[in-house]
């Protein structure tokens, strides 16, 4: 990173900061308006040293490493699909999966940090589904929380010499569970029930999405690894580009 | 058949499997959405309707909700666009392999 980028990332931290700090918190996307704005704001904050940290990496990568783009846009291509598709679980609703793991363990949670908030704008725009309003939040789920954990368990994973295939699925899976457990934390700080505050009040939202979406994070992570399998047959010498084939071997 | 090709073959099945089972297993269910739920548990919690403060902009602009077969159509968009650019990605890849000969092979 040189020096402008640093300077650009830091005051980008330092700006979230100041229009976190100031909202006072006390305290599956959520849905236009559901978010009182003080909370939307605030998340909104939260996001941008990811977005920032996301846009410098892909100029990084566009300028030095150009064959991975392919990979990059395929990987964005993977959120588009895989969150478009609503699937029927066990509890009797539909969820989505979120599809931000792979971007995760081949490029780094920044850039899912970008590569999911083109989705989500598309999706609260286009869709009604999400919101412009919410969008702050459900980035700062999908897009980022769900991607770092993701990205840090395939890295723990490797630590341990985990096989690649098992690693990929546990990270996609467990970065998929995750961003729906930070969904629920969210409405629950904003909407914390009257015995019982927060912590209740998140047991019970977590309550509606956790049965949903744990058959469909396994189904996301078993994606997520046929599709690292694909690359790694195919795509083996931008794989070695973004440093992704050495380290496991 | 080579061993990946079973283990990919298997994993298909296992997906296809996991998404479809939920229907056969919850005959009489609803299977809406869980946003939808998720909002529905808003109220509960806060005992009372809750009034969106906020409406999404395509509503303000048609003055009403998006048509079901026109969302499930724009949903289909983002689908078809994202298997388009993969497709697109492995059919690149694919042949690259293919018609690289070993001495002009890619690095």
């Amino acid at each position: 990173m040189n020096q402008l980028e640093k300077r650009i990332l830091m005051s980008s931290v330092v700006l979230s900061g100041v229009l976190f700090v100031p909202q006072n918190v006390w305290g599956m996307h959520i849905m236009e308006g559901y978010l009182p704005p003080m909370y939307c704001a605030a998340w909104g904050a939260l996001c941008i040293p990811f977005w920032t940290a996301g846009v410098i990496r892909i100029r990084r990568l566009a300028s030095e490493k150009r064959k991975s783009m392919l990979l990059l846009a395929m990987a964005g291509a993977f959120v588009f699909v895989i969150s478009s598709l609503k699937i029927p679980s066990v509890s009797g609703s539909c969820s989505h999966m979120t599809g931000t793991g792979l971007s995760a363990i081949l490029f780094g949670p920044a850039c899912s940090a970008i590569l999911g908030t083109i989705v989500l704008v598309f999706q609260a725009l286009m869709l009604t589904h999400g919101g412009v309003t919410t969008l702050g939040a459900n980035t700062f789920s999908m897009a980022i929380a769900g991607p770092l954990v993701a990205w840090g368990i395939y890295r723990l994973c490797n630590k341990l010499h985990v096989s690649r295939r098992i690693s990929v699925f546990l990270a996609a899976m467990l970065g998929d569970l995750f961003t729906y457990c930070v969904t629920a934390f969210q409405l629950a700080l904003a909407y914390p029930s009257e015995q019982g505050g927060v912590a209740a009040s998140a047991v019970r939202f977590l309550g509606v999405f956790a049965p949903t979406q744990l058959p469909l994070a396994v189904i996301e992570g078993v994606l997520t690894v046929l599709i690292v399998m694909g690359l790694e047959s195919y795509a083996r010498p931008e794989l070695r580009e973004i440093g992704f084939e050495k380290e496991a071997a | 058949m080579s061993k990946t090709a079973k283990t990919v073959l298997a994993l298909l099945a296992l997906v296809i499997v996991l998404a479809v089972a939920p229907l056969f297993l919850r005959p009489d269910a609803e299977f809406g959405g869980s946003d939808d739920a998720g909002s529905r548990m808003v109220e509960e919690i806060r005992g009372g309707e809750y009034e969106p403060w906020f409406t999404p902009v395509l509503e303000q602009i048609l003055g009403g909700e998006l048509p079901g077969e026109v969302e499930s159509l724009l949903f289909c968009v983002q689908t078809g666009i994202g298997v388009g650019v993969i497709s697109f990605g492995f059919g690149y890849l694919v042949a690259r392999k293919k018609y690289s000969s070993p001495e002009r092979a890619v690095r």
